[in-house]
């Protein structure tokens, strides 16, 4: 990131993140979150910050009016992630989505041989008590985004601090990519 | 905190009467006002704290021989949200008040008599601009913060639409950009009973007998509006209260106490008048001036933080959000956070914990900025600003 890029950070939670690039990047950083007590430590970092639920359209910005919207290990907790993500990429010049691979081996073995819903590194949640709401893998994602006619700028995968370099749908537990472009407008329902 | 004094500053004198809003002229103008803290070298410490309705100029500390301190005293002083050690805190009676500000009961000096309805129609602007000159007279160009709930959260937002340029930031708690046809409807209620009073004269009604009754109903519906369900379930539940039944259809439940109670008083302290006039004020009150309401925003510089609180059916979040949005879209950097308060719109008065946490910090963010703290969080040096 460049210094002094603005970044939208939706579901910022304590800010740690966006407190981080303001520090190491200088950038005007912007979040929202719907934890109210996520608001109290952003303000007490001295982040601006948007109480509110990014599912119910709370996007009311201009046409690309930040660099970059961040969805950190937010998407996959969205009830409507393919309408907020088409604003994501409305309102910002690009987005950085990062999620949990629901197709990482342990979870595979999990599902195949226990026939449990799996829990990993990444997901760490039992299935009763998950903020998650979609299940994706790198896969499914890398075609969502052909589908929406994203065009995946940069692709990183991580397997806790190791980064991931081959099959990364089999091994990587986190996804992260560098997304532009896609088809604008708002989606409704 | 310690004792506190309230000051007066009167301007607009004949001929240089101030020019009202709907084109009156207005003077002398007489303000009350109260400080706290001191100023700093820079003037970059000065917070204007602006009240609600039936609010005044003694927001803290005791005046001499009280019981009671000012109406925002847990969130004004020492160490607390508007920090005295750190800020320097004004807050006066607005216009068309009753608490020491020229209003309807001031004597008229071109007939010698009470204004009463020849008082001219005030508007929140108007507050606003006899605020201006209050600042004007103490030296203060730029005000770190604006800071106000319900109809002070008005004058705070006419503040950024009327002086953007002295503002470095604003704290809009519970309110609203323009009252919709509800809130219309309970000040009408309110202003109705007045008017129905036979005491209230035509307004006339200064030295003679009061229109009590009348004022305490509009006080008594205002106070409802100020609950929740939630609230005043848990306050008064069914319970009867200890006064008995005064007439054989009196149910006598304690929540009738209450509000025959809060009704009562306020007549000892409020002008009917005023509560006409101040209501109507409120009521016409629309920051957009009829444009859309985000170029009234644009290029404000000012950092907003707004506040609202889910059980508020009086001030609902809604209209909050609806000065959030216009921030946004007019590019004003904006800090939103709904607070979780079972209390009606009261908990503007109520949640000080929660209000304390945010304001401290957004305004340490701000004074960070315009350099009122530096970054350790230390105080610059500090005069004493005098008083009249």
């Amino acid at each position: 990131m460049e210094p002094s890029s603005s970044v939208l950070d939706l579901g910022c939670g304590d800010g740690e993140l966006l407190a981080l690039l303001v520090k190491e990047k200088g950038v005007k950083a912007k979040g929202i979150d719907i934890n109210e007590q996520a608001i109290h430590e952003c303000i007490a970092k001295g982040l601006s910050v948007l109480h509110g639920d990014i599912d119910e359209g709370l996007l009311d910005y201009a046409d690309k009016s930040f660099d970059y919207v961040i969805l950190n290990q937010t998407f996959q907790q969205l009830r409507k992630p393919d309408a907020v993500l088409r604003e994501a990429l409305r309102v910002g010049k690009e987005a950085i989505v990062s999620f949990p691979n629901f197709a990482h081996f342990s979870a595979r073995l999990q599902i195949f041989f226990a026939g449990r819903t799996p829990v990993t590194q990444s997901l760490p949640h039992k299935w009763y008590d998950t903020p998650n709401l979609h299940f994706l893998s790198i896969s499914d994602f890398v075609e969502y985004c052909k589908m929406r006619n994203i065009h995946i700028k940069r692709a990183e995968f991580v397997s806790g601090d190791r980064k991931i370099h081959m099959f990364p749908n089999l091994l990587a537990l986190v996804g992260i990519f560098l997304i532009t472009g896609g088809q604008t407008g708002r989606l409704e329902g | 905190m310690e004792i506190v004094k309230t000051k007066y500053f009167t301007f607009a004198h004949p001929p240089h009467e101030l020019e009202l809003e709907n084109g009156e002229k207005l003077g002398p103008i007489k303000v009350a006002y109260e400080t706290y803290g001191t100023l700093n070298e820079q003037k970059s410490n000065a917070i204007l704290i602006l009240h609600a309705l039936s609010g005044d100029a003694h927001a803290a500390g005791f005046h001499a021989g009280d019981k009671k301190p000012g109406w925002w005293d847990n969130m004004i002083g020492p160490g607390k949200a508007f920090d005295t050690d750190k800020y320097f805190i004004i807050c006066s009676n607005v216009l068309g008040s009753c608490r020491g500000t020229t209003g309807p009961s001031s004597i008229n000096p071109k007939t010698g008599r009470e204004y009463a309805l020849e008082f001219p129609v005030i508007s929140i602007s108007d507050m606003v601009n006899v605020q201006r000159h209050l600042l004007d007279h103490l030296g203060i160009e730029k005000l770190l913060s604006v800071a106000g709930g319900s109809m002070g959260g008005m004058q705070a937002l006419q503040w950024l639409a009327s002086y953007p340029d002295r503002l470095d930031s604003a704290i809009l708690i519970a309110t609203a950009a323009k009252h919709s046809p509800q809130q219309i409807a309970f000040d009408e209620v309110g202003r109705q009973a007045i008017l129905a009073d036979p005491h209230w004269n035509d307004g006339r009604y200064y030295g003679g007998q009061l229109p009590a009754k009348g004022l305490s109903v509009a006080r008594m519906i205002g106070h409802i509006t100020y609950m929740s369900d939630i609230s005043m379930s848990e306050k008064f539940g069914r319970r009867i209260g200890n006064n008995g039944r005064p007439h054989k259809l009196s149910t006598g439940f304690e929540v009738e106490e209450y509000l025959h109670y809060r009704g009562n008083n306020f007549v000892k302290r409020f002008d009917a008048n005023s509560y006409l006039y101040i209501t109507k004020a409120i009521d016409s009150f629309d920051v957009s001036g009829g444009k859309d309401l985000q170029e009234v925003f644009r290029g404000v510089g000012a950092k907003m933080l707004v506040l609202s609180f889910k059980f508020d059916w009086l001030y609902p979040s809604s209209q909050s959000l609806e000065l959030v949005r216009a921030f946004k879209l007019a590019g004003v950097d904006t800090t939103y956070c709904e607070i979780n308060s079972t209390y009606g719109h009261d908990a503007f008065l109520l949640e000080v914990e929660e209000e304390t946490h945010l304001i401290k910090h957004f305004l340490e963010n701000v004074a960070r900025g315009n350099g009122a703290i530096s970054g350790s969080g230390t105080v610059g040096t500090r005069i004493k600003i005098q008083g009249d």
